[in-house]
């Protein structure tokens, strides 16, 4: 006699796909989109300079009528008329576009020699390119509050050398910051601008040679435009995070380093008004979607020209 | 056409230099036996005896390594289902929604995770400390480590695994036997970006920790706060060296099994 034969071999299938997938899936429902909900609505809660519970009150589904009634826009008015918000968000934006460029500046040529040395090279040039992401954050600028403090390696390299008398204060000026988000990033643009470089087909350049083109139209007419997405995706993974930034305007920027994230982080632990903080995040994201967007219509873009 | 000139050398020097120096001139200043921290004075290694008497740092960094280590943990597992589910399972329901709460915490700021976990915490009444801290870190780090095991699973040969089930192997016994450890390098990356994201982050775990609870860059970030000590430097040299050694250690490994496999 042999067993008789499973009646349904897809039902023990379907049941570990379904275990395979939930388990992520509840994780994510219960600690990201359930926590970014309480912020929503956190945000549209009465503000209050104390601890929890903030009005309204949850009093179950029976008084839901009021309870949406006695959420409110007050926080979004507030930072809409309070001028030192919307000068941190413009002063974010700025920075960290700054930032990008400066960075695109230092990246692409760096890109452009590890994707033209040596075959044998180039796995050691990645991973020296890496390393320093790898390398805790707060110890890499840290490393830069050495240089750029008064008295700092800095000044005491530009004194020796007869450059400067003065110390040149560097250290806590939206200038460090800058340098601070150029230096922290810079592997996110060299990785994605090298690996188009790298893919670059070199018969095409020879091809535009043959023609008649010189190297340096080359470079621009061929080369760059095969670099673009490249270029795009690297100046997005610098920009997105250094909007955002805490660490590096609170260290090496000044007391008038306005960066909307540690405008985020005051509210929230000097003065305790989790509601405006709630808000304040609220805008943030809303922020960041605008360059997303923009970045996923020129992609779509660029994928229907092909 | 130009090969690799001395314009393409000197790009290299500068780029490299400028991302090596500032850590070069840390790690230097950290065999200072001066505690003028700009001034040498001679070579010492007194900083990294001061580091072993600094009970705070030391409590500090263990707490870090056993949330990294947990967390990095966790996080892989899930990370792995999530790969699975969003490469294998086509369109399914909810995929959409899935599919965006894996890369909205890549993108999202951290001081709004941060702020949204704590609520969170504070809403559910858990006391927060070690492990508000390390279910922060998982659900941050699984993210990263789903988008690195994804790109590897995307590129992964069915047929091996399609022979093992024509051969009569559950389909959960040839992904065991046949899939993971054809996976295990891009698992163990995975698993090693979520420990060092987890080792690394200051903002969320500030959120989300308690008073009973301060993580190593807690501890750091209100040193470094205080000003620049040699002290500081031997601790961030340590890290560096620790990191330096897992990465290019595992770049080797890495190499030495793709030139066995060719």
């Amino acid at each position: 006699m042999t067993t008789p034969p499973d009646p349904d071999p897809g039902r023990s299938l379907r049941l570990g796909r379904r275990i395979v997938l939930a388990v992520p899936f509840l994780w994510l429902l219960a600690l990201f989109l359930t926590p970014f909900l309480i912020v929503a609505r956190m945000s549209l809660s009465d503000t209050a300079r104390a601890l929890p519970p903030y009005a309204p009150h949850w009093e179950g589904f029976g008084r839901l009528g009021e309870f949406l009634a006695a959420l409110d826009l007050e926080n979004y008015a507030l930072l809409a008329s309070d001028t030192l918000y919307l000068a941190a968000y413009l002063s974010s934006v700025r920075l960290a576009a700054i930032s990008t460029i400066l960075a695109l500046v230092v990246a692409f040529p760096l890109a452009y020699a590890m994707a033209r040395a040596p075959r044998r090279w180039q796995p050691a040039l990645l991973v020296a390119v890496i390393l320093p992401f790898w390398t805790s954050f707060l110890i890499r600028i840290y490393a830069w509050i050495g240089i750029l403090r008064p008295e700092g390696f800095l000044d005491v390299v530009v004194q020796a050398l007869g450059l400067a008398d003065a110390p040149l204060g560097l250290l806590n000026t939206d200038a460090a910051v800058v340098l601070g988000m150029v230096y922290s990033y810079l592997p996110f643009m060299v990785l994605p601008i090298y690996a188009a470089l790298e893919r670059i087909d070199r018969s095409l350049l020879e091809a535009a040679a043959d023609l008649g083109s010189p190297p340096w139209k080359s470079f621009w007419t061929v080369t760059v435009p095969l670099a673009a997405p490249g270029i795009v995706a690297g100046c997005l993974l610098v920009f997105i995070p250094a909007i955002g930034e805490f660490v590096i305007p609170d260290l090496l920027g000044g007391p008038d380093t306005l960066m909307i994230g540690k405008v985020l982080w005051t509210e929230f632990f000097s003065n305790r008004d989790w509601p405006l903080s709630s808000a304040v995040a609220i805008v943030l994201l809303a922020v960041l979607l605008l360059p997303l967007l923009v970045f996923q219509r020129a992609l779509r873009r660029g994928e229907g020209a092909r | 056409m130009r090969r690799f000139g001395p314009f393409h050398m000197a790009a290299l020097a500068a780029g490299l230099a400028f991302l090596y120096l500032p850590i070069l001139i840390l790690v230097v200043y950290s065999f200072n036996a001066s505690r003028l921290v700009t001034v040498w004075g001679g070579f010492s290694t007194r900083w990294y005896g001061a580091l072993l008497q600094n009970q705070q740092l030391l409590d500090a960094a263990w707490l870090s390594l056993k949330v990294a280590f947990g967390s990095a943990t966790v996080a892989t597992v899930l990370a792995l289902l999530a790969a699975v589910a969003l490469v294998r399972y086509g369109r399914f329901r909810g995929r959409t929604l899935f599919a965006g709460m894996i890369g909205a915490p890549l993108i999202m700021p951290e001081v709004v995770t941060g702020l949204s976990l704590l609520l969170l915490f504070v809403a559910i009444g858990l006391d927060r400390g070690f492990w508000t801290v390390t279910l922060a870190h998982i659900t941050l780090t699984m993210c990263f480590a789903t988008v690195v095991i994804q790109s590897r699973l995307v590129a992964f040969d069915r047929s091996l695994e399609e022979a093992a089930q024509d051969l009569g192997a559950p389909p959960w016994k040839a992904f065991l036997t046949v899939t993971l450890p054809i996976l295990t390098p891009a698992v163990a990356a995975a698993w090693m970006l979520a420990f060092t994201l987890s080792l690394d982050d200051l903002v969320i775990a500030s959120f989300t920790t308690g008073p009973s609870a301060t993580t190593l860059p807690m501890r750091l970030y209100s040193a470094v706060r205080l000003g620049v000590t040699p002290e500081i430097n031997a601790a961030s040299t340590l890290l560096i060296a620790f990191v330096a050694i897992v990465v290019v250690g595992t770049s080797l490994i890495a190499k030495r099994d793709l030139l066995r496999s060719r």
